[in-house]
């Protein structure tokens, strides 16, 4: 089995309404130092052993998991043994 | 003219759109299904808005997968009108049909209230029986609206003519050069944000929304010998 781990974050330079907000909020609280927050998603993939994982999960990623046109993403594939 | 209302687990402006073929227009309708695949006995396509598939992942992106898509897309080659309104938008967005994507409000809240909107393109299928330039009321409601693209894609937005809605004096939602609606390039898919079809009877006082429909009624009748 593979446990592949997919992060989607906005890509540099689309602004990030909820990044902003959450911004907004923390320097409310008086963490004036942070500069920058980004708002993303994070899933986890169980997937069975397989050739060619590393093409399956980029074609994954850039079909349906994130939108290329505004999106970014990154993966890291585990292999762990089975439960 | 014949339309499908493409419905979708979620879809919940079906009924509205159905309302405003039948009633107000007085045209023939139907729901078709998402698990549809042929859609040629159709001569429109109109894929309403809701919240497909829970909006999960992102708005749209799991109907694109819907088995009724693939009819969707030969009916664009074909060149048949297709109208996508609010998530119906989304989803031609996210199926490429258009370019594009949306981000969440730049308030973050949910909008839902009328809206004016400035007719930019009035030499479309879906618009010509608008002034160019007409601003007419139409109401939002969606989450998901903050249009974006480059800056590439929106300067070619601009030179083919392909604005053909843009959110007049106030932008509501942040949407990048305040887009409203947008057509492909062949002029055959339209897809918006506001609700046309929630504006299309006198009693509930705003009918701005029955010359978008009028006009595609029209331009297909221009262009079809009718038989029956």
């Amino acid at each position: 089995m593979y446990k592949v781990k997919v992060y989607v974050t906005l890509k540099a330079g689309v602004l990030d309404p909820q990044g902003k907000a959450v911004k907004g909020a923390l320097h409310s609280m008086d963490y004036k130092e942070v500069q920058d927050v980004t708002i993303g998603k994070y899933m986890e993939l169980m997937i069975e052993k397989t050739e060619d994982i590393e093409q399956k999960v980029e074609e994954m990623c850039h079909r349906l998991l994130a939108n290329p046109v505004i999106e970014d993403y990154r993966y890291e594939i585990e292999e762990v043994v089975p439960q | 003219m014949k339309y499908a209302v493409i419905v979708f687990p979620g879809s919940n402006c079906d009924v509205d759109m159905y309302h405003a073929i039948k009633d107000a227009l007085g045209e023939e309708v139907e729901y078709v299904s998402h698990t549809e695949e042929d859609l040629s006995e159709y001569d429109g396509i109109l894929l309403p808005g809701g919240f497909s598939y829970g909006d999960y992942l992102r708005s749209g992106a799991i109907a694109r997968f819907a088995d009724a898509m693939s009819g969707v897309m030969k009916a664009a080659e074909e060149g048949k009108p297709i109208l996508g309104v609010c998530n119906g938008f989304q989803v031609l967005l996210e199926s490429g049909l258009l370019p594009g994507a949306m981000k969440r409000n730049r308030d973050l809240k949910f909008i839902c209230r009328p809206v004016e909107l400035k007719v930019e393109n009035n030499e479309t299928m879906f618009t010509s029986e608008y002034e160019k330039g007409e601003v007419i009321t139409i109401p939002i409601a969606h989450g998901e609206g903050n249009y974006e693209c480059d800056d590439e894609t929106l300067k070619k937005l601009e030179d083919n003519n392909q604005i053909v809605f843009r959110y007049h004096g106030e932008n509501p939602n942040g949407s990048k050069g305040d887009i409203a609606g947008i057509i492909n390039e062949r002029g055959n898919v339209l897809g918006m944000m506001p609700h046309p079809e929630r504006a299309v009877d006198e009693i509930l006082g705003n009918t701005d929304g029955l010359k978008l429909f009028q006009s595609i009624l029209k331009n297909w009748r221009e262009s079809h010998v009718y038989t029956s």
